[in-house]
């Protein structure tokens, strides 16, 4: 492709890799990449899911090593490979999308604990830790009682101080891995204010995020990667959001309001005056046959609750749920799936897919019934509902037999919803289908929602992404402190109407 | 041929080639250490000893599977034996029926899996660590088998006991059919059944197991009742092949079991395993106490050497993951 920018005159990269392959079971991650990355610069680092960021971003830590051939610059050293001891001591940090933290530990612990590790005296001295990571928050500009449990503070306080520890060790280069995943609006333009200071100071922040809005505010550059080669490098000046788009997915999109009066169809779903203190307060709305009702609201708004509830693995206190005009009540997600109901989880790492085990075996769990033979599980009815469903869904896997968690999060994705279509649903509830799941993945996925709508399913979508459900969803509720706030309807209004609500 | 080959290697699987390894090396260590090796009474002696490990160590597997452990499989099957000597002493003792060892033996399976329930139902509803509750049921059954036996032997059975310790079918020594019919029921349980699908998936991820819809208090119940009726069965072939009950007896093979599911290549955090695998492996540990014993070694020395041959099938995995990422580096 084209010549990577660091070839410009300009300042020296403070990284510069070159010739970088990596294969995983036959599967070319990357492809010939080469990346640079100037001090003290905010560089953004786009792909889809499965594009190789996550992959290249290993190989700079350390944790993978490239195929021969692979050159990488580092703070005026060249080296075949690194090793995670050389990245850390050399000033790389790393901070995943998961955090890597101890909830259990306290602030200070979690901040100092890297760089005090294997100092001497080998005796923790609390006082010097709370100094040091003290320290570390003031860089910031953030103050936080360091002395209580991290489990203590709300995702965003806990990505603070995942920035803290990255400083404490004498940060030249700092990696976020989708950092504003779970950030609401406020959180996120706080964390984008971080990054200017760090920037500033002359720490770089590579960015990989899939939020486009904030790709263009924050970078001066930005690497982009599809299917695991460099498409280019490019200054975000006079960049729109639909090019950076195009070049991630090498296709155009036009977003538009998919909202149809579905008013004719039965009612599927019907809840009265739902109740569970605490998490929902009397909350009321329907569902029909082929509509997509889109819930937004922030985290903690009692979207999830509301829809644990509707699955069964959380009882109501009070209120009525009614399913195709039979009154339900759930004493376990068992009835609820036997029912019709399925919930795809938001939290697909730990409690939407059992990580480490099988492709086959995470897609048919919900349906075990549908492959028995003569009363056993049959291993080739198995397989054939698995192609289908992989077929039908459009999913790129390598073997069945694989580890779902070796599936780009989007593949991932599919899967989960094939897991749930396999048990034949009259209702689907999709809680934040896309976490985690890059542009183009996320258009596939949108587009397989609503084939499985105009197919007559109902389909409920929670996302705090609002142009999500503003796009995708029939009718749009929006939900604050546990009640309905407001209903919209996307064809009469624009999405900056909820948008404020939303954020007011 | 090859979609033939292809099937035996799917169902042999990667995870055999690890007790494969071991099962060769030790062929030939000791048909070139001992010229009595390679004759009918070695496997004979392997094929008599293995039954009661073999057994126990198929009820140590299914806890294990789910990320749990069963630390009362001994002396469950000491009380499981002690209720068929109940039983029989009750009916005549010596002059007891094969009705009343019948009848005995049922009752033994159910106070097995009677144990294995109150343990399933504490862990699956306390969210205890099975480590915790299975050390109680330990502590528990051993106290009260002592006390019920005043610590000795229980025996005075009928002659007809003898050949299901003793005696062959067709040359295949009973208990060690007993032992392959397990096994292969186990096999079948464990991946052709919703239970074994269940007890894979919770040893993984138990709330994304739980969030897919698998009754995972249900699995967890019955994987610890059965772990307990497998106990039983060990039991009663104790007390045939002793011809007596002794609470302690088989106590040492506690870990042993453990061990032999670990170097069987199950993973010992749970969700990964097979029963072929660990069948071998007990195998290759039954071969080398034999082997050794045949060469006049020390049966504790033959102890010893299962500890080190566990700590290179170690060792041997952490080379061999190594050696890959080698291969890969050069393709």
């Amino acid at each position: 492709m084209t010549e990577p920018s660091g070839a410009h005159a300009g300042p020296r990269p403070l990284l510069s890799l070159r010739n970088i392959n990596m294969t995983f079971g036959g599967v070319k991650a990357l492809k010939n990449v080469s990346f640079d990355v100037l001090p003290g610069e905010v560089h953004c680092l786009a792909g889809e899911n499965g594009s190789g960021k996550s992959t290249l971003i290993k190989i700079i830590t350390g944790v993978y090593r490239p195929e021969p051939g692979a050159v990488i610059d580092y703070d005026g050293q060249t080296y075949a490979q690194m090793s995670p001891v050389t990245a850390q001591n050399g000033g790389i940090q790393v901070i995943w999308q998961d955090l890597a933290l101890f909830p259990e530990m306290t602030v200070a612990e979690n901040i100092a604990f890297q760089t005090l590790l294997g100092r001497w005296p080998r005796f923790v001295n609390y006082g010097h830790m709370r100094e040091i990571a003290i320290r570390a928050l003031k860089k910031l500009g953030v103050t936080l009682d360091v002395d209580l449990p991290l489990k203590d503070f709300p995702i965003a306080q806990r990505q603070i101080v995942a920035i803290a520890r990255a400083l404490v060790g004498e940060a030249k280069i700092v990696f976020m891995d989708e950092p504003t995943a779970s950030l609401t609006q406020s959180e996120t333009d706080h964390l984008l204010e971080i990054v200017r200071t760090l920037s500033t100071s002359g720490v770089a922040v590579v960015f990989v995020s899939h939020r486009l809005a904030e790709v263009l505010e924050i970078s001066s550059r930005l690497t982009v990667l599809r299917d695991g080669a460099l498409v280019g490098v490019y200054p975000t000046e006079g960049l729109t959001q639909s090019r950076i788009t195009e070049l991630m997915t090498g296709r155009t999109f036009d977003q538009h309001v998919r909202a149809k009066t579905r008013d004719a169809n039965p009612v599927v779903l019907e809840v009265k005056n739902l109740t569970r203190p605490g998490q929902f307060e009397d909350v009321s709305f329907t569902v029909r046959k082929g509509e997509t009702l889109g819930i937004t609201g922030l985290l903690g708004a009692g979207r999830t609750e509301i829809a644990l509830s509707l699955f069964g693995m959380s009882k109501p206190q009070s209120g009525e749920i009614f399913l195709d005009g039979k009154p339900v009540r759930f004493s376990s997600n068992r009835e609820a799936i036997e029912a019709g109901v399925a919930y795809l989880s938001e939290d697909r790492l730990s409690l939407g897919l059992i990580q480490p085990q099988s492709i086959a075996d995470n897609l048919v769990i919900a349906s075990l019934d549908g492959i028995r033979s003569g009363g056993l599980l049959s291993d080739e009815r198995k397989q054939r509902l698995v192609a289908q469903w992989i077929a039908d869904l459009g999913v790129k896997i390598g073997k069945q037999t694989d580890a779902i968690s070796t599936l780009s999060g989007g593949n991932q994705q599919r899967i989960a919803i094939a897991k749930w279509l396999a048990t034949d649903p009259k209702l689907l509830i999709l809680d934040a289908p896309t976490v985690g799941v890059d542009v183009g993945a996320r258009a596939g996925i949108f587009e397989i929602v609503a084939k499985l709508a105009e197919s007559g399913l109902a389909i409920i979508l929670i996302s705090d992404e609002v142009p999500e459900v503003y796009f995708n969803a029939d009718r749009v509720l929006h939900m604050a402190g546990g009640r309905i706030s407001g209903a919209f309807d996307p064809r009469q209004c624009t999405l900056k109407d909820i948008e404020a609500a939303v954020y007011a | 041929m090859r979609s033939f080959l292809n099937r035996v290697s799917h169902w042999v699987g990667p995870d055999i080639a690890g007790p494969g390894a071991a099962f060769i090396a030790v062929m030939i260590v000791f048909s070139i250490g001992s010229p009595q090796f390679l004759t009918g009474a070695t496997f004979g002696s392997v094929a008599f000893q293995l039954p009661e490990l073999g057994l126990l160590t198929l009820a140590m597997l299914l806890p294990i599977l789910t990320g749990g452990l069963n630390l009362a499989i001994t002396f469950t099957a000491n009380i499981a034996g002690l209720t068929v000597a109940w039983y029989l002493q009750k009916n005549g003792g010596v002059d007891a029926g094969p009705g009343a060892f019948l009848i005995g033996s049922l009752l033994a399976i159910g106070v097995g899996a009677l144990s294995g329930l109150l343990m399933g139902l504490v862990i699956a509803y306390t969210k205890a660590h099975p480590i915790l509750v299975s050390l109680s049921m330990m502590i528990f059954l051993r106290g009260l088998g002592e006390f019920l036996t005043r610590g000795g032997d229980v025996s005075g059975f009928p002659a007809f006991l003898q050949p299901i310790g003793h005696g062959s079918i067709l040359g295949v020594p009973i208990p060690l059919l007993i032992l392959i019919a397990c096994v292969l029921l186990w096999h079948v349980l464990l991946t052709r059944t919703k239970l074994g699908f269940g007890t894979y998936m919770i040893g993984s991820n138990i709330e994304a197991a739980r969030y897919s819809g698998i009754n995972t208090r249900k699995v967890l119940v019955l994987v610890y009742m059965l772990s307990g009726a497998m106990c039983a069965i060990a039991g009663i072939i104790m007390l045939a092949r002793f011809n007596s009950v002794r609470v302690g007896h088989g106590e040492s093979y506690l870990l042993i079991t453990v061990l032999a599911c670990f170097l069987g290549g199950v993973n010992p955090f749970g969700g990964f395993g097979r029963v072929i695998p660990v069948f071998l492996a007990l195998v290759v540990l039954q071969l080398l106490s034999s082997g050794l014993n045949l060469m006049g070694a020390n049966q504790h020395l033959a102890t010893a050497v299962w500890g080190i041959l566990l700590i290179a099938v170690m060792l041997l995995r952490w080379a061999s993951s190594h050696f890959k990422i080698f291969k890969r580096k050069k393709g």
